[in-house]
């Protein structure tokens, strides 16, 4: 019975991004690109090359090409919920209508979830061949195991996507800003995607710490699937990890979504 | 199936809103009844809990207590078949700023199940209905505030619902665009068949458009019926409107303990004095008043005299 109200409201999401297509695109890419130049282009070339330690004897570009596409998909799937979200939930209220539509408002929050899923599998479908053209180091990526890619792709997808909820429900327009550059970047930056987990033994302290980042399971189980060749953490680990997560996120994000749209 | 066995477009019984544990109540156990086809009027201050009230029967605001039946739908029980059969239009101007004139309602069509054809079709004959099929390709931001309520309104139809929520509609328009809105309003009864029901703070528009009216101040409704028999039942008084120099509570009190003085409402430098008194109560309110009198009127009975007879309080407040 809701069939037809929730895929109304992906229609309207889809006319919205397809007007600006090109520019999400950019967005996209743009700063996986530029890493991907100077560290696996440019280093290399000038004899700067970077090599990533451990036991294993792959290239560089080979670490962090997963860590790069769960970049991709983490920072598309929490941007695509969070920006709009806060400014429909800001001085227009454009919440509004999608509100007053004929389904329970928790599926309202499903949809914006589902449609930022969506283009997080673009973004990383976008950022895996551009990190295999540009690098000049060797990419030795394969798919080890299709089950457990989807699986990994999807949780992370629904797990940004819930995380950009949470963030767009409680944060003000005017802070997302501010939230962008305190949280989301050093979730990247210490997210065990230039490096992987395994290899933190020498640094202990920072090895459990960043255990709470959701972002270091889905890279895991992205090297898992890609580049199985290196240390990773054991599958089911990844998996119960982004499932928990899943769970937590959903209700949370779902639970202020409500409170925020009912008085 | 005769008039009497058809639901009632609204029905409210004892609904009561409270926003927090220790706060007063916003809506303190208020009953209503709307007719199918009937234009209501919910007219009171800010603050009197007419949104709170819209909100409650839209499903947008949660009723701490009460039975909440809008056609025959428990809005409480099932929001979601509720929403279907209701249009609403808001105090904000709510429409999609990422989309145009024509997406806002063909969309809206879309997320009421209405295939892609029909919803094109019917959001074409809607905008120009409304005069704004010229600028169906514009981006709403782009739209002055008649243009946006009209907008609004049409979205808001693109469904048939059988009941209209408009949340003080006509704030912020200016004339043209407030006679254009009133217009619309009146011709749905004729076209739709549905029943309307707004929130306004303008006496004249409760009178113009309502068929019936309910004053509502600080949670409560004070009295629900036809314009003619409030305004009838507010007493045989006339409502004397004193401007002066500049404000002056003091006159406002010494009125008040006039003979014939019914209540009176002080706004800065207007004072609106209800006289139910027999003759000579005019001039002696105007004696007191004095050389700081700058303008003098005198009404017949109005829903505004009724209006302060009920709340001691005049609207613009």
């Amino acid at each position: 019975m809701y069939v037809r109200a929730f895929w109304g409201l992906m229609l309207r999401d889809a006319r919205v991004l397809a007007r600006e297509f090109i520019p999400f695109l950019l967005r996209t890419i743009m700063n996986p690109l530029l890493f991907t130049f100077v560290f696996t282009y440019v280093f290399p070339k000038i004899g700067a090359g970077i090599s990533p330690g451990g036991s294993t004897n792959v290239s560089f570009a080979t670490v962090i090409a997963p860590g790069l596409v769960a970049v991709a998909i983490f920072f598309q799937g929490i941007a695509a919920v969070a920006l709009p979200l806060a400014t429909e939930l800001g001085g227009t209220r454009e919440i509004e209508d999608r509100v007053m539509a004929p389904l329970p408002v928790s599926m309202v929050a499903l949809e914006k979830v589902v449609w930022s899923s969506l283009q997080s599998i673009i973004a990383a479908a976008a950022v895996l061949p551009m990190v295999l053209l540009v690098s000049a180091e060797p990419v030795s990526v394969t798919v080890a195991s299709w089950p457990m890619l989807i699986a990994v792709v999807l949780l992370a997808a629904f797990v940004a996507g819930y995380l950009g909820l949470v963030i767009g429900t409680v944060v003000k327009p005017k802070q997302i800003g501010l939230i962008f550059s305190l949280v989301v970047v050093p979730v990247t930056f210490l997210g065990c995607t230039y490096y992987p987990w395994a290899q933190l033994t020498n640094i202990r302290w920072l090895q459990i710490v960043t255990l709470i980042n959701p972002l270091v399971y889905v890279c895991e189980g992205l090297r898992i699937a890609l580049t199985p060749g290196i240390k990773h953490m054991p599958a089911a680990a990844v998996i119960l990890a982004l499932l928990a997560l899943l769970a937590a996120l959903a209700y949370l994000g779902t639970r202020l979504f409500i409170r925020r749209v009912i008085d | 199936m005769t008039a009497e066995a058809q639901p009632l477009s609204l029905d409210l019984r004892d609904v009561v809103k409270r926003y927090a544990p220790d706060a007063p109540n916003a809506v303190d156990g208020i009953d209503l009844a709307v007719a199918r086809g009937e234009i209501f009027g919910l007219l009171g201050p800010n603050g009197a809990g007419k949104t709170t009230t819209i909100g409650i029967a839209t499903t947008r605001v949660k009723p701490t207590s009460g039975t909440v039946i809008v056609t025959g739908v428990d809005v409480r029980a099932h929001p979601s078949v509720a929403k279907r059969h209701i249009g609403v239009v808001t105090q904000f101007n709510t429409l999609d700023r990422a989309c145009t004139v024509e997406e806002n309602l063909y969309f809206h069509g879309r997320f009421f199940g209405m295939p892609r054809r029909t919803a094109h079709a019917r959001a074409a004959r809607l905008l120009e209905s409304f005069g704004i099929g010229e600028r169906s390709q514009t981006m709403v931001a782009e739209l002055s505030g008649g243009l946006a309520r009209r907008t609004q309104l049409a979205c808001a139809l693109m469904h048939h619902p059988e009941v209209l929520f408009l949340d003080e509609p006509t704030t912020g328009l200016d004339p043209q665009s407030r006679m254009a809105l009133w217009d619309s309003v009146r011709g749905l009864r004729e076209t739709e068949g549905m029943a309307v029901v707004l929130t306004t703070h303008y006496i004249e528009e409760a009178d113009a458009l309502c068929d019936r009216v309910a004053v509502m101040n600080a949670g409560k409704i004070l009295v629900c019926d036809t314009p003619e028999v409030i305004k009838r039942n507010s007493g045989d008084g006339v409502l004397v409107t004193l401007r002066l120099r500049e404000a002056n509570p003091a006159l406002a009190e010494r009125l008040r303990t006039l003979d014939g003085v019914g209540a009176v409402d002080a706004d800065e430098a207007t004072i609106k004095v209800h006289v139910t008194g027999a003759d000579g109560v005019v001039p002696q309110v105007v004696a007191l008043a004095g050389t700081d009198l700058r303008d003098l009127a005198v009404a017949e009975p109005s829903l505004e005299t009724a209006f302060i007879a009920l709340t001691g309080r005049g609207l613009s407040q």
